[in-house]
């Protein structure tokens, strides 16, 4: 039978208004919709520094002439490194490693200088923790044009062939370390889309099953308001919270972090409202199952951490195993990391996100149709 | 109507008529399955059997017209605590497509008599506010048919007895009530009752009907020492309800020859012994009573 029943914007705008109203009441959530923007910026953003300087090292010097202690002046200065340490034997400073008291342990052989002074390219072996590979990766990044620079005033005259060719000393790396050179311009930009999954999942989440808890459902199930209704109209108002977020991070990442903003806000605008939108629907999906508002906020961090582990924000994406990359793809945050990275950094166009944003898109609309199908209308 | 929810039957083949501009009474003890034949009549669950009409709307298939026509007003206030009373309202009118909007919100909180708390939440009303507030938002779209869920509960007296005043003012207006209670004083303020216990019909029909059909006869004592009385006639074959009301006791059997002999032995000083005509209350304890002891 059919019933004469339409979609009504009456009843959309009643609800929105609703939850506007709400939302300024409960002071709590509304705390944390700008405190974990703020909270995770200063604390990724300063605490976390990718860039760390003033690495504690040792150094194992055998050689005896000048060059050798030219080297570590260089290093020295370049202030990425600070020697604590002065060892006698390799025994000594892998224990040193192992304790985490230093972080690097550089190993200067006996007749460097000699060696050098022959064009027999002496090797100069670098050992890192590469338990963090995070906080070695710039230190030793520099290495190589750190020694060039330093030796090119001892290489004039006579050695001067030498340090146009393939350099002068044979510089060894034993660390595994990050492929990707993570700073605070990679961070930043992906903070934006962490935050976003984190606050938009848990928020409508909550804002469906504490209508459950405290009885009201039953009312709004007995009026006559469509699924449809109710979940747009408990989207929207946290689609504007999810833009005063970007922006309030898009701001600090200006002022705070100097993140270069190469690429169009606008193109950022529209593909962060598809990335908001994929998270309020899978934050109305989990809601949907959830009995309460504490699962609700369980299945929030049960999809927040692989959110965080596999989209390539903790860890470079292309280093994850195979299985691990193809969980990744279906995230959406791993598709919007590479989104606003390309935005922010590289200065993409509309062009080069595209294939992304339709994944995104994709995920929206099949997270939203289930949370749609799953809302029940009776209370059985 | 029947409901399953799993092994459990919750409504068992209920069959209820209700004319319109009546108070229908609905009684039961606690779990007898009176919300959920209510949530059903509002669409908020589905029958796995049986059919009916609302408003001349089928259960099942026009639940939506219903909703439209029908308010409902839950067991457990549940409207929105951190919303204002204005809002709750507002909220409600524009959830009915309410025309007018503005001034029928305005028109309910002057006749709530809340003009001046209008912006206070609704979390910090008085339970009798808080039902009062409940009743005005149902009656905001102008129903038909208003499904009360013990809308008393836990109210004062006072507040009771001004409830009821409205529900017959409303009545005479031509809107249609079914109310669910526990209270005897307010099942008869009702035109009509229906009993239902364990998801099955027992009773139904007026008050006098009722107790008619349950066929006690009920005698009255009072005396000294009572409860020591009630406690040896309890133990008396023939006796089948023996419960103290205030300062007597009344005495009840369906078997009134049965009774009749079995209070015999006691009928002296200092008892004095009256047959009454038994009661609503009589009625349902019996009902109650005969029910538990099948079981």
């Amino acid at each position: 039978m059919k019933q004469p029943h339409r979609f009504s914007f009456q009843r959309l705008r009643g609800i929105i208004a609703k939850e506007f109203t709400q939302m300024r009441r409960d002071r709590l959530t509304f705390a944390m919709m700008l405190g974990i923007p703020l909270l995770q910026l200063t604390l990724f953003g300063y605490a976390i520094n990718s860039d760390p300087r003033h690495l504690p090292a040792a150094v194992l010097l055998a050689d005896q002439g000048p060059q050798g202690r030219t080297l570590l002046y260089a290093m020295k200065n370049s202030t990425f490194f600070n020697f604590v340490r002065q060892v006698k034997t390799e025994r000594e400073g892998r224990e040193l490693l192992e304790r985490g008291q230093v972080l690097f342990v550089v190993n200067i052989p006996e007749n460097f200088s000699r060696d050098l002074w022959r064009g027999d390219r002496p090797e100069v072996l670098v050992e890192a923790d590469a338990t963090d590979p995070v906080a070695t990766s710039t230190a030793l990044g520099s290495l190589g044009s750190l020694f060039d620079t330093a030796l090119q005033n001892d290489l004039k005259g006579s050695l001067a062939t030498l340090a146009g060719t393939s350099g002068p000393i044979d510089l060894r790396v034993h660390a595994l370390y990050n492929p990707e050179v993570v700073t605070q311009y990679n961070i930043v930009p992906g903070l934006m889309g962490v935050i976003l999954t984190m606050t938009m999942v848990m928020i409508t989440g909550l804002a469906i099953t504490r209508e459950r808890e405290r009885g009201t459902m039953e009312n709004l199930l007995s009026m006559p308001t469509r699924p449809s209704e109710v979940l747009i109209g408990k989207i929207v108002p946290y689609i504007l919270v999810g833009y005063i977020q970007v922006a309030v991070i898009l701001i600090a990442a200006s002022f705070l972090f100097h993140v270069p903003i190469e690429g169009s806000i606008i193109l950022l605008g529209v593909v962060a409202l598809v990335f908001i939108a994929a998270n309020l629907a899978m934050g109305i999906t989990f809601s949907t199952i959830a009995k309460n508002q504490l699962q609700a906020v369980q299945m929030t961090f049960f999809f927040f951490l692989p959110s965080i582990l596999l989209s390539g924000f903790m860890f470079p994406f292309r280093g994850m195993p195979r299985w691990a990359q193809m969980l990744g793809e279906v995230l959406p945050l791993t598709h919007f990391l590479r989104i606003v990275r390309g935005i922010l950094l590289k200065g993409n166009g509309i062009a080069d996100v595209s294939l992304q944003l339709w994944q995104l898109a994709l995920f929206a609309l099949v997270a939203l149709t289930i949370g749609i199908k799953r809302y029940r209308q009776t209370l059985d | 109507m029947t409901k399953r929810f799993g092994e459990l039957t919750a409504v068992d083949h209920v069959d209820l008529t209700v004319a319109a501009g009546e108070i229908y009474g609905f009684l039961g003890p606690n779990g007898s399955g009176k919300t959920t034949f209510l949530r059903i009549l509002c669409g908020l669950l589905r029958a796995d059997d049986g059919s009916g009409r609302v408003l001349g709307h089928d259960v099942i298939a026009e639940s939506e017209a219903i909703k439209r026509e029908v308010g409902y007003m839950t067991q457990r206030f549940s409207f929105w605590e951190d919303l204002s009373i204005e809002e709750n309202l507002d909220f409600v009118a524009r959830m009915y497509d309410v025309k007018n909007r503005r001034q029928t919100v305005r028109e309910s909180i002057e006749q709530l008599g809340l003009a001046e708390r209008k912006d206070q939440l609704a979390g910090e009303l008085s339970g009798g506010w808080k039902q009062r507030l409940a009743l005005a938002a149902c009656l905001i779209h102008r129903p038909k048919l208003l499904l009360l869920d013990e809308p008393t509960a836990g109210v004062d007296p006072k507040a009771r007895r001004d409830f009821w005043e409205q529900i017959h003012q409303l009545a005479a207006q031509a809107l249609t009530f079914l109310i669910t209670t526990h209270y005897m004083d307010e099942a008869e303020r009702c035109q009509r009752l229906a009993y239902i216990s364990k998801g099955k019909l027992l009773a139904a029909g007026t008050v006098d009907e009722v107790i008619s059909r349950v066929g006690l006869t009920t005698w009255s004592v009072r005396g000294r020492d009572l409860a020591q009385l009630a406690e040896q006639l309890r133990k008396t074959p023939g006796v089948q309800q023996a419960v103290a009301f205030g300062n007597s006791l009344h005495v009840s059997s369906t078997d009134a020859a049965a009774l009749q002999r079995a209070i015999a032995p006691f009928r002296h000083e200092p008892y004095d012994w009256r047959q009454i005509p038994s009661g609503l209350e009589d009625a349902f304890i019996s009902l109650m009573e005969h029910d538990r002891s099948t079981a």
